[in-house]
């Protein structure tokens, strides 16, 4: 769904937004960041490749030193990943042109 | 261990004054024109930046208990036990980047304070979010109780809470967790966030120093690793080995479900959502999401800690003269640690209890007052009562806490933390995937919560430690069905609670079940902090507003 050219049968107004649909953004870029955040979450996720004891760093196993080495590797890549999505999707803001919405309190 | 360590308590009660005297300052930091309302008390006027948010956060998430009981479980039982504490803390971000943004974007448009609220507003379902608020409320009370056990761990190191008069025995954790109670019912939120400043120092001043400082005292790291190797492979009166140095072959599934299964569930904590509906953008926790991190490099190294113990020695037993592993980091900084270094090494820990339990007694509040009194007893609640009710419900969960922790067996609390993880995982479908889809029917989201609760509770009743010689809530690992191979009981409940919400929303859709209405639109979800609030958008409707 495209909210560009969403314009619903509302009053006339130039630009008016439906605030009923997801802002737009570039679909490509946020792939990018979706795997880039998947990342860390499949290496260690699997337990097997990193079980070890070899090769060590100093006197640390492979196992203590790799997960350390994910701690930076996963900080980074949050990082690369909130700057993609800051491009990928501008935030849209929303006027007082939204539709009706009933405030929180009142049962259906 | 006999006789009281006069300087290193001398430290920690005066880092305990200097905190006690924050706290109480803290309800005149950023002060708000009225503390009368929850965004004000329990969310701190939703108004912390980037900064204040990674101090609350990483006060918040990376508790007392924790700093007590990862290294306490490296020491015993080794990397299976303890050092998936670290793959937990790691995925954990990339997670809650995803849908925190949501949660807090659709949380501001519509004024919500706790995940109940919101699954109330999306899924238009009381039973629901009932389901949710009481799921909250029952995990986050033995996690309240067990920062209590992180103190006590500590003044039982210091050589306090010994004798046989029980008024003397617990009067400094009392005294203690009054003064929490007091501060925290002044200056709400507010409190936790000042002091939070305080403990995260302290911890990083005291794990770095202690990570540099203690292993050349016990003959360096390669000395560390061979000492627990050795100590895990040896053999235990069962014949098997005592415990892992790495997660063998038939360890990884339990390794990699404990992880990843505990990653899921924290942000499913009423005080974990607290902590970060307290930000004041759309993207705070998003950036936070790239510097927790650092947290979790400082609990990898506090795990390591508990190998160093094996290599120094240490012999953590209590003052009842029974050996007790949870004592092993107090023990081990009260044995190499000049004595007023010690004392700062305590503090950081004793603090480091009191920054979640504040969080948590203002979350498990603040979810009693919107979801059970204002929704169930008193719909006509004003703010200033809503605000009133959570301040007296926070000190009545810490009253309980503390009842729960001295009274009863301290085993009962880890019991109940231990099914409170398991619970807390069963509110993952209604919360985080209802901020994506409403494909999920609402009744079959609370017949999934329910088998997920029902067989997460009886699998862990069922666990037996013959080892440790307990029939029940032996551990969080039972046998995955199909698979066959060890797993974390909470991903085994969650899974099948997924599946049931699956089967049964199919049902109700070919039988065509009402839906309930939703309250929120598409663009809520990626709201920000300039952008209206839905109730501020309702007078002025007939107005004509100004474009963009």
């Amino acid at each position: 769904m495209s909210a560009t050219d969403h314009v619903d049968g509302g009053p006339p107004r130039s630009a008016a937004v439906d605030h009923d649909t997801v802002p737009p953004a570039r679909t490509g870029l946020l792939v990018v960041a979706g795997v880039l955040l998947l990342l860390p979450v499949l290496a260690l996720m699997w337990v097997g490749s990193y079980s070890r004891v070899d090769p060590k760093l100093g006197a640390f196993p492979f196992f203590i030193w790799y997960q350390f080495l994910w701690v930076f590797l996963t900080s980074a890549v949050t990082y690369t990943a909130y700057r993609i999505v800051l491009v990928a999707r501008p935030h849209r803001p929303m006027t007082e042109d939204a539709p009706a919405v009933d405030e929180p309190g009142e049962q259906p | 261990m006999s006789g009281i360590d006069t300087p290193a308590l001398l430290v920690l009660v005066l880092l305990f004054l200097l905190v006690t005297a924050m706290g109480f300052w803290a309800t005149r930091w950023r002060r708000p024109t009225s503390m009368e309302s929850l965004d004000e008390w329990g969310l701190g006027g939703r108004s912390f930046g980037t900064w204040i948010t990674w101090f609350l956060l990483g006060g918040d998430l990376y508790t007392a208990y924790t700093f007590v009981a990862v290294p306490a479980a490296m020491f015993a039982l080794g990397a299976v036990s303890g050092f998936f504490a670290v793959p937990y803390t790691i995925v954990l971000y990339p997670i809650i980047f995803v849908f925190m943004a949501r949660l807090w974007s659709v949380s501001h448009r519509h004024g919500y304070v706790t995940t109940a609220d919101f699954v109330r507003g999306r899924f238009g379902s009381r039973g629901l979010s009932l389901a949710v608020a009481v799921t909250g409320f029952l995990a986050t009370m033995p996690y309240i109780a067990l920062q209590l056990v992180g103190i006590q761990a500590v003044l039982e190191v210091v050589g306090l809470g010994g004798g046989g008069n029980v008024v003397a025995k617990d009067a400094p954790l009392f005294i203690a967790f009054a003064l929490l109670a007091a501060y925290t019912y002044s200056g709400g939120l507010r409190a936790p966030a000042v002091i939070a400043f305080v403990k995260d120092i302290l911890i990083y001043l005291v794990i770095l120093v202690a990570i540099v400082y203690l292993p050349s005292k016990v003959g360096g790291w390669g000395e560390v690793f061979s000492a627990a190797e050795a100590k895990m492979s040896a053999a235990a009166p069962d014949g098997k080995p005592v415990g892992s140095f790495v997660p063998g072959a038939s360890a990884q599934w339990a390794y990699a479900t404990l992880g990843l299964g505990s990653a899921l569930a924290l942000f499913m904590y009423p005080h974990s959502v607290t902590a970060s509906l307290s930000a004041k953008s759309r993207n705070t926790v998003r950036r936070n999401a790239s510097i927790l991190p650092a947290y979790s490099f400082v609990l990898g190294l506090l795990a390591l800690l508990g190998w160093v113990a094996i290599a120094a020695g240490t012999k953590p037993v209590g003052l009842d003269g029974e050996p007790n592993a949870q004592l092993v980091i107090p023990q081990l900084f009260e044995d190499m640690f000049p004595s007023w270094f010690a004392g700062v090494a305590f503090a950081a820990i004793a603090i480091g209890a009191l920054v979640p339990a504040a969080i948590m007694s203002i979350a498990a509040a603040n979810t009693f007052t919107r979801n059970i009194y204002k929704e169930w007893l008193k719909p006509s609640a004003t703010p200033e009562q809503e605000a009133k009710v959570s301040k007296l419900m926070s000190l009545v969960v810490k009253a309980f806490a503390l009842v729960f922790v001295l009274a009863l067996d301290k085993q009962n609390a880890i019991n109940f933390q231990l099914l409170g993880g398991i619970w807390i995982l069963q509110t993952f479908p209604a919360v985080v995937l209802g901020l994506y889809t409403r494909w999920l029917h609402r009744w079959a989201l609370v017949a999934g919560w329910a088998v997920g609760m029902v067989y997460g509770t009886v699998a862990a009743y069922n666990v037996a430690n013959p080892r440790s010689g307990v029939e029940h809530f032996g551990g969080s690992l039972a046998e995955i069905p199909v698979i066959g191979q060890l797993g974390y009981i909470a991903m085994t409940a969650f899974v099948a609670n997924l599946v049931v919400a699956v089967v049964v929303t199919l049902v109700l859709r070919a039988m065509r079940a009402p839906e309930g209405r939703d309250e929120t639109i598409r663009g809520d979800y990626f709201a920000d902090a300039g952008d209206p609030r839905v109730r501020t958008v309702l007078q002025p409707l007939h107005q004509e507003a100004p474009n963009p």
